[in-house]
């Protein structure tokens, strides 16, 4: 059988036992700058909005996104018209422009939001749609993923993930294009504390 | 001259092309500098990475085991592959149960190297690329040139006469953004109708048997998460101890790659959606074997960043189809001599030993040193060719010998200086063929310095 012929070959193979390191967190202590988050999530070619609170949340992502017609999100207090509990078949998201959901930590070393499958509705709803949202509380955001994983139980879910941007493509001739297979924008707003 | 110094040759033909080639990975190259001149840990963050690479090297066979029983408590399917025709057999016999027609994948130089698109497309079923660059080199029916931008060898004029043929865009256009938006187009069809999405694996955590996917488009999750049947391929070198260990990882591998502090969606994946389910097959293909071999073993710490194929002059100026194997560049050029030793003898020679692979490879593998090691293995196996052979004898012959030497030195430069061209620059001269012999000193070196003593 091949599991027990690769395992003996292994064991016959590999070299003599190296301990593993211990890792530095690499942080210094402080609380983790939003401008360097914020910045970051500009190079990966998203944009952040800061100082939404539950007020003028929906007034913002009106503000933002004027021309969406179908919005889905699973949480209550966006203003939706997707019902994410019912679909036939997850390709009906095929349609949606807009996608709101709750991000739940961001890293300041690069623009990159901890999402998992409990915010999205559905797993595929962050790729599918044309536009995404990501709602952060600032004082979640850390400074490396170092703190990142720290904070994260990685299997707490059956799928999470860190979106740093909009899909990208550089892949004809190494020139930027955003807008690939996933969404075509990402928005952070950053909810006032 | 071996197959890769031939189809060497022929890329560098045409000379503004080469430049053209050269230029587009040595700009890659620069962004990696200024990603990594970012971080102030760069160089303790690259040992960690080698040390936790060489545990997992010490140990894989516990960490596989932890990872599989893992992976199959989460409710996930688990294979095992000796080889590329195994690994290809158990991808089938999935898709076989469900009747799965059409199938989307994201980028894996796995399956690549398996060939898995060709098995599957014998045997009925719709293969379909789904990362841009992928799709690209798919519809033009080649191997990819680079393990990250698969068509960098191309130019946009190529893509776009390839899309309008294909694709049916405009005839002429050529650019990125509207061949891009056209791509889309035509690979969301084919995501919605996909019945089964195939992924390579990043990094697979042995304490919570997970994978991890790393991707700028997005294209592995829009097949994954549409597909009621997700696959997940990946060789035994993937596993990584902890989750706390991608923290590592995460920060050196785009960086190294192209340069962005990470790649735009990075995927966990656990468990199968309720209505969905999940494989993972696990494939040796030689990897084993490899990790018998003392002196090449680090090579599997390989993440396929792809830094050292930016960075080679080698590969800026040869292209990355001329090594004939899956994995190009410096680190190809160690790990397939692996696969087949007298096949791949061209490829260890393919390099400067200058040594820049190794500097900017993101777990420390000393890649020309083992380009070298590999050398004297071709040698002492016999694969040289004939000429080679012949030059290393008299070398070691000559060299040695202090008279020897002296009679030699003196009889070559007595012959450049003498001798008509045709017998100076012809088929036995490889190393004239591009360049001028150096004018020989009247005097040599020895000469001088006796004359000085006395």
């Amino acid at each position: 059988m091949s599991r027990n012929s690769i395992l003996a070959a292994i064991q016959k193979n590999k070299p003599a036992e190296k301990p593993l390191p211990a890792i530095p967190s690499f942080a210094n202590g402080k609380a983790a700058p939003i401008d360097i988050f914020t910045s970051m999530v500009e190079v990966g070619g998203g944009q952040v909005i800061r100082d939404t609170n539950s007020h003028n949340l929906n007034t913002t992502i009106k503000k933002l996104f004027p021309e969406a017609k179908r919005i889905a999100s699973p949480l209550p207090a966006v203003e939706r018209n997707v019902d994410l509990d019912q679909l036939p078949s997850p390709g009906e998201l095929e349609s949606v422009d807009l996608a709101v959901v709750r991000g739940q930590i961001g890293v300041a070393e690069n623009g990159a939001v901890w999402v998992t499958e409990e915010n999205c509705g559905h797993r595929v709803l962050p790729f599918i749609t044309q536009h995404l949202i990501i709602l952060l509380n600032p004082s979640d955001i850390v400074h490396n993923m170092h703190e990142a994983y720290e904070r994260i139980q990685v299997d707490a879910t059956g799928f999470g993930l860190f979106i740093a941007g909009p899909s990208k493509t550089a892949d004809i001739e190494q020139s930027l294009v955003i807008g690939a297979q996933g969404a075509r924008s990402l928005t952070v707003v950053l909810e006032a504390v | 001259m071996n197959e890769h110094a031939q189809k060497a040759a022929e890329f560098i033909r045409d000379e503004s092309r080469t430049d053209w080639h050269d230029e587009a990975l040595w700009f890659v190259r620069t962004k990696r500098d200024k990603a990594s001149h970012g971080i102030p840990e760069w160089e303790e963050l690259r040992e960690l990475a080698s040390q936790v690479k060489d545990n997992v090297l010490s140990n894989l066979d516990q960490y596989l085991e932890q990872f599989e029983s893992r992976a199959v408590q989460n409710g996930v399917h688990v294979h095992w592959a000796a080889d590329a025709e195994a690994h290809n057999r158990i991808v089938y016999s999935i898709l076989e149960k469900h009747q799965v027609q059409r199938l989307v994948k994201s980028k894996s130089m796995l399956t690549e190297e398996c060939h898995l698109n060709e098995y599957l497309i014998e045997r009925g079923v719709e293969v379909v690329d789904t990362d841009l660059g992928e799709r690209i080199i798919q519809l033009k029916e080649e191997p990819p040139s680079h393990i990250v931008m698969p068509a960098i060898h191309l130019k946009k004029e190529e893509v776009g006469e390839l899309f309008h043929e294909k694709l049916h865009t405009k005839k002429g256009a050529t650019d990125p953004k509207y061949l891009t938006e056209a791509a889309r187009q035509h690979l969301r069809q084919k995501f919605l109708a996909a019945q089964a999405a195939i992924t390579g694996v990043n990094f697979a955590i042995a304490e919570t048997g997970g994978v991890v996917v790393c991707t700028n488009e997005g294209n592995a999750d829009m097949g994954v998460h549409l597909a009621p049947v997700q696959i997940h391929c990946m060789g035994i070198e993937k596993i990584l101890p902890r989750a706390e260990h991608l923290g590592i990882f995460t920060r050196l591998l785009a960086r190294s790659a192209t340069g962005q502090p990470i790649t735009i969606y990075t995927s966990h994946y656990h468990r199968p959606r309720p209505d969905g389910e999940m494989h993972i097959v696990i494939v040796d293909n030689g990897r084993t074997a490899q990790l018998g071999r003392e002196d090449f073993r680090n090579s599997l710490k390989c993440i396929r960043c792809g830094a050292c194929m930016n960075t080679c002059p080698i590969y800026r100026r040869s292209g990355g189809h001329s090594y004939g194997s899956t994995v190009p560049g410096p680190i190809g050029s160690i790990l397939t001599p692996g696969i087949d030793l007298k096949k791949y003898s061209g490829l260890p020679f393919a390099s400067t030993l200058c040594g820049s692979c190794s500097d900017v490879c993101p777990v420390k593998i000393n890649i020309h040193e083992q380009l070298y090691r590999w050398r004297q293995v071709i040698t002492q196996e016999g694969h040289l060719p004939p000429a080679k052979r012949q030059s290393m004898k008299w070398a070691g012959r000559v060299l040695p010998s202090t008279s020897w030497y002296n009679f030699f030195g003196k009889l070559v430069s007595w012959a450049i200086r003498r001798f008509p061209r045709p017998f100076l620059y012809n088929r036995f001269n490889e190393w004239g063929k591009e360049r001028e012999l150096p004018q020989p000193p009247r005097q040599s070196f020895k000469e001088w310095h006796r004359q000085r003593e006395a």
